[in-house]
């Protein structure tokens, strides 16, 4: 299996053997300029980022809230697109061969890049998997099983509303780890109860072994401790986008958002310890 | 492309019209499409859901509507005969209602206790929000700002109808945008809320539901001429935004051989500025709100926005059946400019007393193209699916009068 198979489950492996939950921190390629993005890419390993989930932007981001969707408009505005996205993972794999990278977005700019190029220059550029928010399983044929063919991790959600009939529809096909989205809504509204995530993270559990990554409404590092032993890991993403938007209102230097991300990361990394 | 047994036939179970269509929407939405797709494909067919339609259709909306001889405008052009399909005097003033009001009794057969919508012109949202007044269901509208600004007395309307209106502000602030924060809302409160789609397009089985609401408008018309001319039309022209008025004029002709069918787009300020919202004439196909179809967009797959005189055809995309429709080459797409659906404006209230809007003045701009060319036997039947009430504000502007 190439590394690109591999990074994911060697990182939960990793996870594993230290006893600790990971820390998976989703970005906006390219925001909020193609350099800092860049800066903000490469330095969130060593913030303590166990996974990233980096953002394809999109001019229409029906899943996201206000703190993402600004953040697809800042990137976009700056010369942002997909192939620039693929260029930031390839520079980045040239400082880190271990961290997993996980592309999020939509399903049209792809479709526009045409899927079998899109998934040659995926395993180019060291990506290790795709969640498409737009592709249910119900279209299948689209990207999800040329991806699984190509050796790329197929990565879906699960929400409240996926009952137990769904479940199975919703894990068959899927690799890499499950992301179950904590509540019925989009990124960065509101959190869940805590005892709801725990009882559908365990109804997962009971039908796959696929590691298992809780997100929406996790901001804190109390959050992410509070996810500790019921996930394998938690994803912040608007949080950390709301780091850039409140740098540029404030008319913070690039290095200063940089810092102040990284300096985030860093905090909520300690809630994995 | 190999001819199809009929044209009437689509979508598939899963949606898709030819490569068109589909259900590309977020995980946590689709339990919630399915349950739609089950509630329609139990109603659809059942006598006491139609009996219930048609009644509304028959005593509130004002249903059947008069397919009407213009006869001076048929003077005037010198050619074609040309018939009206006046679905501009339902009430509410266009077709949208002939779907919001099908798709409100869904939405209480399957006790669902909000309805949202999104709306551009106002149209959608005003006949989405007269259904929940009729019901007593508490209405949600999504409106762009930019909308909202142009179009203030539908705002109004709205709000008398006692609907409440959402600003949209993400994105671009138009009907794009509303859609996605109509979606957003539903993925929200998918428990309780139905969402009432203004247009024959989102994910399946909305394009399928929606249009076969909106059939009415082609199956009176064939019957009303059949009974005054006994025969059928040789031509039948709608306009396109998302293509709902116009996919219920055309259905029930597709497999009518001998009927031309022709959709005509807005090509704003002319296709080659950019500056339109014609999906087939200037867009290619991609995936937005649901379904595969042709979209406005750039090279790296973002949307862009549409542009019309018109804010009814003001969308970047349209409904899939119309780019299966296209693609197989049934119907003929065309576009017409902002100035030239101006003209035909002002065409239609001095020849025939009837001010249009915007969006079917595209049509007649067409049906004036083609009708001195054909000759006084031809027989054209154009949907006059919106009245121009709505629009004399900003036609009064364009023309520089002062109201």
């Amino acid at each position: 299996m190439s590394r690109t198979g591999r990074r994911i489950s060697d990182r939960f492996n990793l996870l594993k053997s230290q006893e600790r939950i990971g820390l998976v921190a989703f970005v906006t390629a390219g925001d909020p300029d193609r350099a800092t993005g860049q800066e903000i890419l490469n330095g969130l390993p060593a913030a303590g980022a166990d996974l990233i989930e980096l953002g394809m932007p999109f001019s229409d981001p029906m899943a996201d809230g206000p703190a993402i969707q600004l953040a697809n408009l800042r990137a976009l505005g700056n010369g942002a697109s997909l192939a620039n996205t693929l260029k930031m993972v390839a520079e980045f794999r040239t400082l880190d061969d271990e961290t997993p990278i996980v592309l999020m977005g939509y399903y049209n700019p792809i479709h526009c890049y045409g899927v079998p190029r899109f998934l040659d220059d995926c395993i180019t550029a060291g990506v290790d998997g795709l969640i498409i928010v737009d592709l249910p399983p119900e279209e299948d044929e689209e990207l999800c099983h040329p991806c699984l063919t190509a050796g790329i991790n197929w990565i879906r959600l699960t929400t409240p509303t996926t009952d137990q009939a769904r479940l199975g529809t919703v894990l068959k096909n899927s690799s890499g780890f499950v992301y179950h989205v904590s509540i019925a809504g989009i990124t960065g509204t509101r959190s869940a109860d805590l005892d709801d995530i725990r009882s559908a993270v365990d109804r997962i559990r009971t039908r796959t072994d696929l590691p298992i990554a809780v997100g929406f409404g996790i901001r804190s590092k109390e959050q992410v401790r509070e996810m500790a032993g019921t996930a394998d890991a938690a994803v912040v993403g608007s949080a950390l986008v709301d780091v850039i938007r409140a740098g540029l209102e404030n008319d913070a230097s690039k290095d200063e958002i940089v810092r102040n991300l990284h300096g985030l990361v860093r905090d909520l990394a300690s809630g994995t310890r | 492309m190999s001819k199809p047994e009929s044209y009437r036939s689509g979508p598939d179970d899963r949606g898709h019209f030819g490569i068109f269509g589909g259900r590309f929407v977020a995980e946590t939405l689709m339990p919630l499409i399915l349950e739609v797709e089950t509630a329609w494909n139990r109603y659809r067919n059942d006598p006491a859901f139609n009996a219930e339609l048609e009644y509304y259709a028959r005593d509130y909306v004002g249903r059947p509507s008069p397919l009407y001889f213009a006869e001076r405008l048929t003077e005037e052009l010198g050619g074609a005969k040309i018939y009206f399909k006046r679905d501009e005097l339902n009430h509410t003033g266009a077709h949208k209602i002939n779907n919001t009001l099908g798709q409100i009794l869904l939405a209480r057969r399957m006790g669902k206790r909000r309805i949202i919508a999104e709306t551009g012109a106002g149209q959608h949202g005003v006949a989405t929000a007269t259904v929940c007044a009729l019901f007593d269901l508490p209405c949600v509208v999504y409106m762009g700002e930019t909308d909202i600004e142009r179009q203030a007395p539908n705002v109004f309307r709205m709000k008398l109808l006692g609907a409440e209106i959402v600003p949209v502000t993400s994105g671009t602030a138009t009907l794009k945008d509303a859609m996605n924060d109509a979606l957003r809302d539903w993925v929200a409160n998918v428990e309780d809320t139905f969402y009432i789609i203004g247009t024959a397009a989102g994910p399946h089985p909305y394009p399928e539901m929606v249009r076969d609401f909106q059939s009415v408008i082609g199956r009176e018309a064939k019957a009303q001429l059949l009974e005054r001319e006994n025969r059928l039309p040789d031509t039948i022209l709608a306009c396109i935004g998302g293509g709902s008025n116009a996919i219920g004029l055309f259905h029930p002709f597709l497999d009518d051989e001998s009927v031309e069918i022709i959709g005509v787009e807005a090509a704003g300020l002319g296709i080659g500025t950019g500056q339109h919202a014609a999906s087939l004439s200037g867009g290619k196909p991609g995936v937005l709100h649901g379904n595969r179809t042709y979209l406005l967009q750039n090279e790296d797959g973002q949307i862009h926005d549409a542009h019309s005189i018109s804010a009814g055809l003001d969308y970047p995309g349209i409904g899939p059946e119309h780019s299966w429709l296209n693609e197989i080459g049934r119907v003929q797409y065309v576009s017409v400019t902002d100035q030239e659906a101006l003209d035909a404006f002002q065409l239609s209230c001095r020849t025939e007393g009837i001010i249009p809007a915007l969006e079917p003045a595209h049509a007649l701009s067409h049906v004036a193209k083609i009708a001195p060319g054909m000759g006084k036997d031809r027989i054209i039947v154009m949907n006059m699916c919106g009245r121009g009430d709505k629009d004399v504000f900003s036609v009064a502007q364009v023309l520089g009068e002062k109201i």
